[in-house]
């Protein structure tokens, strides 16, 4: 009787200070969604999406359709090449002409690449060898350059600047343009204002602040490859010179994978501000660049440009295989979804 | 302080190394040598009593703490890494920036360890300024100490309801019999009251005991962690020496009871206490999911090792072929083949990710999550007691989900542990008290209501014999006498003496209580009636109703105020209702002394018998007996109870009293057939002179220091011959609540259940149909032998062991042929085994072991009974390493604790037999049913959502690093990343690191409810369950896969433009993040509130990150540079068609995979998951159909708590089919199979 008491009591106290909450979250019973895998309720996902890829593939695959694109390989390893003779021994200042024809107007604005296979910019030792705090203008750093740079840190006992593998590699064909009109090279005039990142021309790369800018690389060396010092590399525009150069800009800019091209140049100016007219042209490389050597090659591109870049069909393509297949998936849902459906899902 | 040599401490420390060493110290007072020099003080090479459980001190916390961190593999791999970062020609990043992530999880790891440690700082700090009494010569008498300042060798007084500072040998109490009260529930949660007896003859006179007279060599054995034993003796000055056991000694932790005050000898002191040896930590196990997770790491860890080699490989290859480029790259390098051996650790520390650095600590913080549900599961809650389940193992809760195999024990476990008189049997007359059975029904437990016959047969020989030596008055007082329980006295037991002392005790106990790692808890039981009655007391008491009452001589004095009202703490429950029984028939135990019991006869007389002895109950006797001197007549009387088949043997054979046995026994059987548990009584009269001389044989055992135990045990079985037998009783014990439904649902799950119990096989066998383990129409095999171990072992055990091998074999043959017959293909796993302790234990014989695991696994559920705490874990270690299947033992009581430590999982249940279980166990729920949703519900989960997680975690990673793997191909194996190395690390430890937590704490793939009723949904995570080798390696080529198509896409797509490095890796990173994160997407089995909280917040993390890291850090991390790249891409419509189309491609097969699987052949859990979503109604009778589709049987309304009926037994037959084999019956063994 006692214990009954006792017992009753116990309960009544409310003595159940160890109970565990009764709340949704700490009994796993928060209201969930749970989706269902299963045919059924993806027949209309897979549809939709197969629809909206075939679309945007049929989008891509014709807007890369639309970019005209004019591919010529100049390293010259074949005998029948212009830039055969360039190739042989070291010859300085060697120039090459490489003809060509458009059949048809080639649409502006045309960008002028240049390209390189075979070459890795994005080696890990050749990436980390520059100094950034020269590169922004730092000319304490002019004197002592980061140990990154080794070995392109100094030369003769100075210091290089811009020091490194990366700029040291700078690439340094020059090439000019001429559509042959009666027999006459007519000069295609080249954009090369704009054609770098903005960030990198404004914010990451500065020059010394220092008037004349030679001033600044007293004591310094030129790159060892390099045929002029970075401050003489426009002399013409102070706005391209030094390390905002934007020939520069666009080579220190590590290309992601071995085959690349760069932006050379622009074709927007006067009469080939609607492209290049069909025709025949010439291009007049100063071939100085090595790359036989690493089994490399050169080549420029003309091309011009959409909203998705450059020409590639892969994208589209892909798109509309995709797509093709998502509906294709959608048509074998249903058939499952016929065979083996769930009761409630009736 | 005097100085001191350096020389002279040396030479301590290597005396007082000596000195804890030996097997035997000899302890002399301090007290002549107070005020002493510390050199001169005699017991100064023991530990003092301070504690210091926290390992580290602020100054060394660092370095030690990065010492302990270092012990885990992981952590030496990952630092070894960084560390292989800063060689200059290995270097992938910059070096400092490889520290982070490993700094972050040690950093991490080590706050948590420093918080610990300092609460335990916190703690001992509490306990060692805890006061207490110890003599000093100077002051004369008990001066207030710290509990720090104790010495071994001290006298400390420890005063009613305090906690004893150290291991004392109990010299002197203020009771007049020198006994001493102890409560033990800090150190094993058992809450009856124990006695303790000073050591006899120390004191001159019996009222003061003089600690500066006290000249003796106290000699004790070398500290150890048995709580349940002590050698020692005291040796005086004339060379006499005293053994004490553990019946002396005050063990620290404990609370002093009913005592006004005890004095003791220090022992023991601080860390060499038996209960500060006994507080090892947590356990640590290692789940059967984190052991294959150990072998997979090794596979990342030889994938690893190959892509390293393939990229060293490759830049060796690339060397040769491009050999000039590095005119332009560089001016000089070291020569190739150097060059590819650096590239190969730089390869390890560019692709180390591959072994995941947080799979660990996830692993950890998943584990915490999934306890945290376990703990808050209301259902899991027990009202009776306000406890929770308690989770002892932090690191396991995925093993409950792999059960295959449970071991229980019966009492306490199955049943209620609730003792009820229910039926006896007196000189071979039965007894049956019919209107127990309604009384039952009242749950009043401890009533039990008088059967009339006997009230009459009790008055009646009551008149003629006037109680002295008349068979069923000797049977009640052998009741009443013959056990341990102790009668606690209703008004003092559980009350705080107001003293000096009062505000601390009730703080230190439960600080106590922490640091011996026990738990208070309530009782619900017959035992704790005695604390219940108390409370009820209590409030008497303050009405001035009843006086306070110190002592039990004044209790037992003044009878009229006690009666009908004493309390009763028995250690076992069985004992208290055998006293409450005889209460009942008038015969009223009304105090127990170490040397007197007081017993209330129906005629209102008070006998006070001398106790002469008491023989302890132990395992191997089975039985336990009292000597008294009877009051009356003066003669020795030896009252014995125990197993009917511990007794039978030991009975004298005059004439009359073989009929008697021979009924009694039939009686027994009916009993245990009825699933009571039995005991016999007996009574032998001793005479004077075989008294003499067995005194003089028990005294010799009694000083004996070594071998003690089996001295003690020979003189008891010396005594314990030529008994008579009174008679016997039936308790009932009640199954718990659910218990037939939740052994069904467990073996609809999938797992065999055995019951391995100490009982009789005739109740294990009701009790195995009462709670369904047996169906009615099963094959019951029966393996039980007739004859006891002791026989066995003088005869031939040869010729047992070949009758049992050929029984094993017979049984296998015939077992087999009932398995191929296709008759019985619906009837399979319908044979059921009963086997009991003695056939086991030849049964576990080496070379008969397999045959005996051949035929268990055949049956679906085994019964051993009459097996001993060893027998026990010998049979789940076997099952567990022979049949290779996870094992879950679960069990109440301290006879259990063997079984609960071998089992891959151990469920202790807190119930009427102390925490010993408890403490042993992993898991401890307090009802028996609560394994039910334990094992199907929270172990279910824990083992999907775990499996789950690990598997998304190598997967994760290793998609993620294979993107720079594929990278290596196209920037000359040069180790170059794509990816700024502060995102990729930004990348792992936050955009993709809780998604994945939160998934193995939170997922949901099938409902509790479901779960519950549909067991068989358990079975998925049997056997290797949802981690294996196959979803293992899948899940590896998946992540292959996609990040072949994450990396591919973007190049086709860039290749030959302009694109740069980061610009290139941006789509990557963001479409791998989409990747990573929408895999998981499909994993998710249900959304709540948080996953959309977490997977959207990720995402949108990883741009508001990446955007302010691109927008702020224009060079913060030459020379790799992100500088405006996300926003750049963000601003190109090719960046979104990239990473969309790479998603999707990357994830359609997964997904259509899915889709089909589940709509072609759906697994049983997507079929549960369908049900899930119907309505309630629809859904029951679904699963009804499908429980009796999938052959489980429908669950027959259980018979909950109404005792099996004798009937059953009744049909016991032989099956048709078994001819000749069933009807085998060996010289002493039997096999019957037992059909219904």
């Amino acid at each position: 009787m006692n214990m009954r008491f006792y017992r009753t009591t116990m309960k009544e106290e409310g003595n159940s200070a160890n109970r565990p909450s009764n709340t949704a979250f700490t009994q796993q019973r928060l209201p969930a969604w749970q989706p269902m895998l299963s045919a059924g309720v993806v027949i209309p996902g897979f549809l939709l999406i197969g629809l909206a890829f075939i679309g945007i593939g049929v989008g891509l695959l014709i807007t890369s359709r639309s970019i005209q694109v004019l591919e010529l390989d100049y390293t010259g390893t074949e005998t029948s090449s212009p830039c055969y003779q360039c190739t042989m021994s070291n010859q300085s200042n060697c120039v090459c002409k490489l003809s060509f024809s458009i059949g048809t107007l080639f649409k502006g604005p045309v960008f002028f690449y240049y390209g390189l296979t075979n070459y890795f910019q994005n080696q890990r030792k050749y990436g980390v060898s520059k100094d950034f705090n020269q590169l922004i203008g730092d000319v304490s750093y002019f004197k002592s350059p980061s140990s990154d740079c080794q070995p392109y840190q100094r030369v003769n006992g100075k210091p290089i600047v811009p020091c490194g593998a990366i700029a040291n590699s700078m690439f340094n064909d020059t090439f000019k343009l001429y559509q042959i009109i009666n027999g006459k090279e007519e000069l295609v005039p080249f954009d090369g204002k704009g054609i770098a990142w903005w960030t990198d021309y404004n914010i990451k790369y500065r020059n010394p602040d220092y008037t004349p800018l030679k001033n600044a690389f007293n004591d310094t060396e030129k790159p060892v490859f390099w045929t002029k010092p970075a401050y003489e590399l426009d002399t013409s525009d102070a706005s391209n010179n030094g390390f905002i150069n934007q020939d520069f800009l666009v080579w220190m800019r590590r290309a992601a994978l071995p085959n690349f091209r760069k932006l050379y140049r622009r074709i927007t100016e006067g009469n080939y501000k609607d492209g290049l007219p069909a025709g025949n042209y010439s291009l007049e490389i100063s071939y100085n660049y090595p790359v036989i050597s690493f089994e490399g090659t050169k080549k420029v591109t003309f091309s011009n440009v959409s909203w998705m870049g450059g020409q590639n069909e892969f994208l589209g393509i892909a798109y509309l295989v995709i797509g093709s297949m998502c509906v294709v998936m959608s048509v074998v849902m249903l058939i499952v979804y016929a065979k083996f459906r769930f009761p409630e899902e009736d | 302080m005097t100085w001191r040599s350096p020389l002279a401490l040396l030479r301590d420390a290597v005396l007082s190394q000596k000195a804890r060493e030996k097997e035997l110290r000899s302890l002399v007072s301090n007290l002549p040598f107070e005020g002493l020099g510390k050199s001169k003080q005699p017991n100064r090479f023991f530990k003092p009593n301070a504690i210091k459980t926290n390992k580290y001190t602020p100054l060394f916390f660092i370095p030690m703490n990065l010492y302990e961190q270092f012990h885990r593999l992981a952590n030496v791999y990952f630092v070894g890494l960084a560390i292989l970062n800063f060689i200059p020609v290995v270097n992938a990043f910059q070096p400092e920036v490889a520290l982070i992530p490993i700094c972050v999880i040690m950093f991490l790891t080590a706050l948590k360890d420093g918080w610990e440690d300092f609460r335990r700082y916190q703690s001992d700090k509490k306990l060692n300024n805890m006061p207490c009494l110890i003599y000093s010569r100077a002051a004369k008498h008990y001066i207030e100490r710290r509990w720090k300042d104790v010495r071994v060798g001290d006298f400390v007084k420890v005063v009613c309801n305090e906690t004893v500072p150290a291991d004392l040998l109990l010299l002197h109490t203020s009771d007049p019999n020198n006994v001493c009260h102890i409560e033990t529930s800090n150190l094993d949660g058992e809450t009856n009251l124990k006695q303790r007896n000073a050591l006899p003859g120390l004191c001159t006179s019996n009222d003061v005991f003089e600690p500066e007279s006290f000249n003796c060599t106290v000699v004790c054995e070398k500290p150890n962690n048995n709580l349940n034993h002590f050698k020692c003796f005291v040796e005086k000055p004339d060379k006499e020496k005293t053994g004490a056991g553990i019946e002396s000694l005050l063990l620290r932790g404990c609370t002093v009871r009913n005592t006004e005050h005890a004095i003791g000898f220090v022992v023991y002191a601080g860390h060499e206490t038996k209960s500060m040896l006994n507080n090892n930590g947590p356990r640590y196990k290692r789940s059967k999911l984190e052991r294959r997770l150990n072998v997979d790491v090794f596979f990342c860890v030889l994938l690893l090792f190959i892509m390293c080699l393939i990229g060293s490989l490759g830049h060796f290859y690339v060397w040769l072929l491009i050999n000039c480029f590095n005119d332009i790259v560089k001016g000089h390098l070291d020569s190739p083949s150097l060059s590819s051996f650096y590239m190969f650790f730089t390869m390890i520390i560019l692709l180390q990710i591959l072994i995941p650095i947080s799979l660990y600590v996830s692993v950890e913080l998943v584990k915490i999550g999934q306890i945290f549900f376990i703990l808050t599961d209301v259902d899991l809650y027990d009202e009776e007691t306000d406890s929770r389940v308690q989770c002892r193992s932090l690191n396991i809760t995925e093993d409950l989900g792999q059960i295959e195999y449970i071991f229980s024990d019966k009492t306490g476990t199955l049943t209620e542990n609730k003792m009820v008189f229910r039926r006896c049997s007196i000189m071979g007359k039965d007894y049956p008290h019919k209107e127990n059975v309604i009384a039952f029904l009242h749950h009043q437990e401890t009533q039990v209501i008088p059967d009339e016959k006997l009230l009459q047969q009790i008055s009646r020989s009551e008149r003629s014999s006037s109680g002295i030596s008349d068979p069923y008055m000797d049977f009640f007082l052998a009741l009443a006498i013959c056990n341990s329980v102790v009668v606690s006295m209703a008004t003092t037991q559980r009350q705080r003496v107001i003293g000096l002392l009062k505000k601390s005790t009730t703080k230190s106990l439960s600080v106590l209580a922490k640091r011996t790692g026990s738990f208070w808890k309530v009782f619900d039981s017959p035992k704790q009636n005695g604390s219940s009655t108390s409370a009820h007391k209590r409030s008497d008491d303050a009405n001035g109703v009843q006086p306070r009452a110190l002592d039990p001589m004044t209790l037992s004095a003044r009878p009229a105020a006690a009666s009908g009202d004493v309390c009763y703490e028995a250690e076992s429950p069985d004992e208290a209702a055998l006293v409450y029984a005889a209460k009942t028939y008038g015969f009223t135990l009304l105090a127990r002394t170490p040397n007197s019991v007081t017993v209330r006869v129906p005629s209102g007389e008070e006998l006070v018998f001398e106790v002469l002895d008491t023989l302890a109950f132990d395992s191997n006797r089975k039985r336990m007996s009292v000597l008294v001197r009877h009051p009356i007549t003066g003669e020795y009387v030896l009252y014995t109870k125990g197993a009917d088949y511990a007794i039978m043997e030991l009975l004298g054979t005059p004439g009359q009293q073989k009929k008697i046995a021979a009924d009694t026994q039939y009686h027994l059987d009916c009993y245990a057939k009825d699933g009571l548990r039995t005991l016999c009584i007996t009574k032998k009269i001793v005479s004077s002179r075989e008294y003499q001389s067995w005194l003089a044989d028990r005294k010799k055992a009694l000083a004996a220091i070594d071998g003690r135990e089996e001295l003690m045990m020979a003189s008891a079985v010396q005594l314990e011959t030529e008994l008579t037998m009174l008679g016997a009783t039936g308790i009932e014990d009640r199954l718990q609540e659910s218990v037939p439904d939740t052994i069904t649902a467990l073996r609809e799950a999938g797992i065999k259940v055995w019951v391995l119990t100490g009982d009789k096989p005739e109740t294990a066998l009701n009790i195995g149909y009462a709670c369904r383990l047996l169906e009615e129409g099963d094959l019951v095999i029966n393996m039980t032998s007739t004859i006891n171990l002791m026989d066995l072992l003088l005869k031939a055990s040869v010729v047992f062991q070949v009758t049992c091998v050929s029984i094993l074999d017979c049984t296998l043959e015939e077992v087999r042929r009932y398995h191929e017959d296709p008759r019985n293909v619906d009837t399979t796993q319908k044979i059921s085994l009963m086997i009991d302790g003695d056939t086991l234990a030849i049964a576990l014989s080496p070379d008969l072991q397999d045959r005996f695991l051949e035929l268990a696994k055949r049956c679906r559920s085994v019964l051993c009974c009459r097996v001993t705490p060893l027998q026990k874990s010998r049979v789940v270690k076997l099952v567990r390493d022979k049949l290779k299947v996870m094992t879950l033992a679960v069990g109440d009581g301290a006879n259990d604790v063997n079984m609960i430590q071998v089992a891959d999982v151990g469920i202790g249940i807190s119930g009427q037999e102390g925490m010993q279980a408890v403490m042993a166990s992993d898991f401890a729920i307090t009802r028996f049913k609560h394994l039910k949703k334990l094992l199907l519900v929270h172990g279910h989960w824990c083992h999907t959502r775990l499996a789950n997680m690990i598997i998304y975690f190598f997967y994760k990673n290793a998609a993620y690093v294979n993107l720079l793997f594929w990278y290596q191909f196209y920037c000359g194996f040069s180790g170059t990343a794509m990816i700024d190395y502060w995102l990729m690390i930004f990348f792992n430890l936050f955009f993709t690191s809780t998604p994945p937590i939160m998934f193995g704490i939170m997922d949901k793939d099938v409902s509790a409810e479901m779960l519950m009723g549909v067991p068989e949904l358990y079975r998925t995570g049997q056997g290797s369950g949802e981690y294996n080798f196959r979803t293992f390696w899948i899940s590896m080529l998946d992540a292959f896969y996609q990040s072949l198509v994450c990396f591919f896409v973007p190049y086709l797509a860039y290749q030959g433009s302009d694109v740069d490095i980061f610009t290139f890796g941006t789509p990557l990173n963001t479409s791998s993040l989409f990747i990573i994160l929408l895999h998981l997407g499909i994993e998710i089995k249900s959304w709540t509130v948080v996953h959309w909280i977490i997977m959207l917040g990720s995402v949108a993390l990883y741009f508001i990150v990446t955007l302010a890291y691109s927008a702020i850090c224009v060079t913060c991390n030459p020379p790799s540079n992100p500088y405006w790249i996300l926003q750049n891409q963000m601003a190109d419509p090719m960046f979104y068609l990239i990473c969309i189309i790479s998603t999707v491609v990357a994830l359609l097969p997964r997904y259509t995979f899915y889709v089909l699987k589940n709509s072609i052949a759906p697994s049983p859990l997507i079929q549960a998951k369908h049900l899930d979503r119907m309505e309630p109604s629809v859904r029951d009778m679904w699963m009804k159909e499908w429980r009796s589709l999938r052959g489980g049987t429908e669950v027959k309304e259980s018979r909950l708590s109404t005792p099996p009926s004798p009937t059953l037994e009744t049909s016991v037959d032989f099956y048709p089919g078994f001819g000749d084999a069933a009807s085998f019956v060996g010289e002493e063994l039997s096999l019957n199979v037992i059909t219904d």
